[in-house]
């Protein structure tokens, strides 16, 4: 009954184009919030907005396209995403591209590919896809197959080395998981594993650039003029903003350029300092708007693997806001995650928009689903 | 058995599991969002105050602006010391592409040497990024014309100018006025003591010598400010405030520029000094000492190979002889041990003594002997004065004894600072028990009086102590202090100091100072006078005192023989005289090194300089002075 009401009221222009209005709306404002800023971090070029508005359209359309594409699609096309993902993972730490000290680019000849990027949403698909298999809530032996699907890209992401990205789609795979409803009982022993493990991260697979982030982040004032200054820079440009801001245009530490990286991992900085406090919550609030948007659109699916799969997008969004918010105010270490839709380029934002493109593809196909 | 399990899917059991976790996660996710929005309370409004201050010291700078040095002007308007523009050749490493290459293009475009190239890389290696740093100093136009023309071709580049000082007149002047240069690390200790570092955050040069160096504070006037937004290069963005410095104040010297030359060129081929005061107020209108050297050396840093010939050659021009060199000033001093002799009743006008050229002492083999071998017969104060007779004044002396005559010279000013505003001052000796008991360890003699009773022996003093013993003789006992500074000049017009006065000597009775002046006349203008000859034919009436300093001892029963000696043993040559005679507006003084006899060698300087003073001027040396 209710659900029936639902579609009649959803069987508008946006709903045949299977796009979600209120996620859309969210999405467009928070474009529109990251141009402003962007105009004002980027000392005020209009090319790099003009630049900037073409990626959006870019990702925009992809996420318009993916959301003409059926749910039951993905879910057949999971099992070979992910392989080749995991394949063309392979093949950069064999013939890959280095740049900034990382190996993360594969070179296609006309343009530069990073597979990582495929593997935000191959991970949550394919464990997604072998979960919602069978009931749930999964079995340990099943538990424990989803997480090596999940843990091998993310290893050979971390190898890259990219620590922001293999954090992403782990936290994706264990969404996943998470959702799937394993036990509790399983769920604190892997909390525990994991405790367990981080000696051996840090002294076995961390690069020592790394290892020097998390150093400069636990104390940033132990090296102002290093590393620490950009945490140190970015603390003051949040500070000085105070309750109102400066106003935009006006933050003197993004302006006189003493903040680094302003327009793409540090642009919360620059959006603190000129929108004070107040600012922050309502960008906060437009994040939280769009989480639970996702997950409301996730609960409304009617398959295990939709449900999974949107919620486990949904909840990996959150973890960009958090790691990036987190990271810049200095309660996280830099670890060059940018801030959703709002930071200046990469190719993050494409893959960004697809994953709202199959939240919109959910959304919009309860019914034939249903029938299937 | 697996499809069937597929087919009996519980589907709403599992959407209640999905929503109960997602509520949970929707939970978990609020908490972190709550947790974020706490930090940035924490940041933003917390402590909002401090990040605040934090990011305005970030973006605000305060630069210190260096106020314009005071200028200084002779008492006529003549400007002694100025300001010019230098410009130097800055560059900024961080905005220049090729540093390398910029550089090699810059010497070859402005001949810049290869030493010059080196001091720059050196100093660029110790310096931040985006500092400028100083490729060539002092510019010339020509090379500031030629740079401006290629300007386009060097960004990071520029042309700095800043105001630095130049003497005009050179090397006669140096020794009064001393110089500026480069503030080093004893001046920053001096000044961070004096609580003045902040005064000179952006000044270049102090005052090291002289009346700039004495005057300091004047001269250099107080720091102004800009504060300015910068960059993270440090780059200015925008001035937000300006506090302009207060300029150094104009002052005026006492000093006469033309004195002064006629003084250097009179002096010239001579080590020697020559001091003039005014008679009616203390004021130091010449203070010359021969060899000088140019100031203006100094200014932009000497070079090792300049300043070692200066502090090694033999004359000595680094010292300030006219306030620095003790001579024994000889017969110069009879005037004042008459006057006491007078003044204490040892002698009256018509005391006499017949000088048969030596005097002795009852038991004493020693025989002191007068310059005139044969004697100057029956003489009594004047005569003693005008032929500058020994014999008198070992008489007198022996008489009056050590501590009367050293009494009372101390009053004149002998053995102590004359009070002058340079820093470069000797004290000189005046000798007395106490000072041998000091310096020896021995006690005084009567013998040891003798000698001083014609100013020799330990007896010393300085060109400037000597015209201002005789300013306080003209004055009949008001001691005027000798000052270089003569007022604050403003607008034009120079508000003139009150003069410095010190504890006047006592008179007893004032006809004994009108017979010392008298026979002071007498020595210029009278027939038996030892400055006759200088001060022949001369428009106004004179006064004075010849002196020949002995500066070693001949043997007894020897004759002196400059020829024989080596010519830095030869006697010094003193004069002290004042002008006009009736009403004195001029004191002078004068001493000459290894010169020979006061009446034939400092005698016709000081009647140049009162020439020139009278407004005669051009009476020749060689007119005057014969050997």
């Amino acid at each position: 009954m209710n659900s029936e009401k639902m579609d009649a009221r959803n069987q508008s222009f946006l709903y045949k184009l299977h796009l979600d209005g209120p996620l859309l709306l969210g999405l467009l404002t928070l474009m529109i919030v990251g141009l402003f800023t962007i105009y004002s971090a980027g000392g005020q070029d209009w090319d790099l907005v003009q630049r900037q508005i073409i990626r959006l359209g870019l990702a925009t359309t992809v996420m318009f396209l993916l959301a003409q594409v059926s749910p039951t699609v993905f879910r057949r096309l999971s099992v070979y995403v992910y392989i080749v993902g995991v394949l063309l993972l392979v093949a950069v730490l064999v013939i890959g591209v280095t740049g900034k000290g990382a190996q993360r680019w594969l070179d296609l000849g006309f343009f530069r590919f990073q597979p990582s990027e495929l593997l935000k949403l191959a991970v949550p698909m394919m464990v997604a896809w072998y979960i919602g298999r069978k009931d749930l809530p999964p079995r340990t032996l099943n538990v424990l197959a989803a997480l090596v699907l999940v843990v091998t890209p993310t290893l050979l992401i971390a190898k890259q080395p990219d620590l922001g990205t293999s954090l992403l789609i782990a936290s994706s795979g264990i969404f996943a998981i998470f959702l799937a409803g394993i036990r509790w009982k399983l769920l604190s022993f892997f909390a525990v594993a994991v405790s367990a493990f981080t000696p051996i991260l840090w002294f076995f697979l961390m690069k020592d650039y790394q290892k020097q982030r998390v150093l400069t982040f636990l104390n940033p004032e132990s090296d102002p003029l290093g590393s620490g200054y950009h945490i140190i820079q970015s603390k003051i440009a949040i500070g000085s903003g105070g309750m109102e801001g400066k106003g935009w245009l006006q933050g003197t530490q993004s302006q006189l350029e003493f903040l680094p990286e302003r327009h793409t991992d540090f642009i919360f900085s620059v959006f603190s300092e000129e929108f004070g406090f107040l600012g922050v919550i309502l960008l906060i609030c437009l994040y939280l708007f769009i989480v639970s948007r996702g997950m409301y659109i996730a609960m409304r699916a009617q398959e295990a693997y939709s449900k999974l799969l949107a919620g486990s997008i949904t909840l990996t969004f959150f973890v960009y806001v958090f790691v990036n918010m987190g990271m810049v105010s200095g309660i996280l270490p830099v670890v060059g995650v940018p801030l959703p839709l709002v930071s200046y380029g990469g190719t993050s934002m494409v893959t960004l928009m697809a994953g709202f493109g199959i939240l919109m593809s959910v959304a919009t196909r309860r019914k034939l689903l249903s029938r299937e | 058995m697996a499809p069937k399990r597929v087919v009996i899917r519980d589907h709403s059991a599992e959407a209640n599991l999905f929503a109960r976790r997602s509520f949970i996660a929707l939970i978990i996710i609020t908490m972190m969002a709550s947790a974020l929005l706490f930090n940035l309370y924490h940041l933003q409004v917390t402590r909002y105050d401090d990040y605040q201050t934090r990011s305005n010291g970030n973006r605000i700078k305060v630069l210190p602006v260096a106020p314009n040095r005071g200028l200084i002007y002779d008492r006529n308007g003549v400007l002694l010391a100025e300001n010019r523009p230098v410009f130097s050749l800055q560059l900024v490493p961080n905005e220049i592409k090729n540093l390398e290459q910029t550089v090699a293009e810059l010497a070859q475009l402005l001949n810049i040497s290869d030493s010059d190239v080196e001091d720059f890389y050196k100093d660029y290696r110790g310096q931040r990024r985006f500092k400028p740093v100083t490729l060539l100093n002092r510019l010339s136009k020509q090379s500031v014309a030629q740079f401006s023309a290629h300007q386009h071709r060097f960004p990071g580049v520029s042309i700095e100018a800043r105001l630095t000082r130049y003497y005009p007149h050179g090397d006669t002047l140096t020794h009064v006025l001393g110089y500026v240069s480069k503030i080093n690390q004893k001046d920053l200790k001096k000044l961070q003591e004096a609580g003045q570092e902040a005064n000179y955050a952006a000044t270049y040069d102090i005052g090291k010598l002289g009346i700039e160096k004495y005057h300091e504070s004047l001269l250099h006037g107080q720091v102004g400010s800009q504060e300015v937004e910068v960059n993270n290069q440090g780059r200015i963005i925008r001035t937000l405030n300006f506090v302009p410095p207060v300029p150094g104040k104009d002052i005026t010297v006492n000093i006469d520029v033309e004195m002064q030359k006629v003084a250097q060129q009179a002096l010239a081929g001579n080590r020697g000094a020559v001091v003039v005061l005014d008679a009616r107020d203390g004021g130091v209108l010449t203070l010359y000492s021969n060899p000088a050297y140019d100031p203006n050396l100094f200014v932009h840093g000497i070079s090792r190979k300049n300043y070692s010939a200066l502090l090694n050659s033999a004359d000595k021009p680094l010292i300030n002889r006219a306030t620095q060199g003790q001579y024994p000033p000889a017969s110069t001093v009879k005037p004042h041990l008459a006057l006491l002799g007078l003044e204490n009743k040892h002698i009256r006008l018509d005391t006499q003594i017949f000088d048969r050229g030596v005097f002795t002492l009852k038991n004493v083999t020693h025989k002191w002997r007068d310059w005139l071998s044969w004697g100057h017969g029956h003489v009594n104060v004047t005569d003693a004065i005008e032929q500058s007779c020994d014999t008198f004044f070992y008489d007198l002396a022996y008489r009056m004894g050590i501590d009367e005559i050293s009494g009372y010279m101390a009053q004149f000013g002998f053995g102590e600072y004359s009070g002058l505003d340079l820093y470069e001052e000797s004290s000189a000796i005046l000798p007395s028990r106490g000072w041998k008991k000091a310096r020896m360890g021995e006690p005084w003699y009567m013998g040891d009086t003798i000698v001083v009773g014609i100013g020799q022996g330990p007896w010393t003093a300085t060109p400037v102590q000597l015209a201002s013993s005789v300013t306080a003789l003209v004055n009949h006992g008001t001691r005027y202090v000798p000052q270089v500074f003569r007022g604050i000049h403003q607008e034009g017009q120079t508000v003139v100091a009150e003069p410095k006065i010190r504890e006047p000597i006592e008179v007893a009775d004032m006809t004994n100072w009108h017979i010392v002046l008298d026979a002071m006349y007498g020595v210029n203008h009278r027939e038996k006078g030892t400055g006759r000859n200088s001060f022949k034919n001369t428009s106004y009436l004179s006064a004075g005192k010849t002196g020949t300093a002995q500066l070693v001892s001949i043997a007894q029963g020897e004759k002196y023989d400059a020829e024989k000696l080596d010519e830095r043993h030869r006697d010094n040559a003193m004069y002290v005289g004042f002008a006009p005679y009736d009403d004195p507006e001029i004191v002078v003084a004068v001493a000459l090194e290894n010169a020979g006899s006061g009446s034939a060698q400092a005698g016709p300087i000081a009647r140049m300089i009162m020439d020139q003073y009278f407004g005669e001027g051009n009476a020749t040396l060689a007119q005057n002075r014969n050997n």
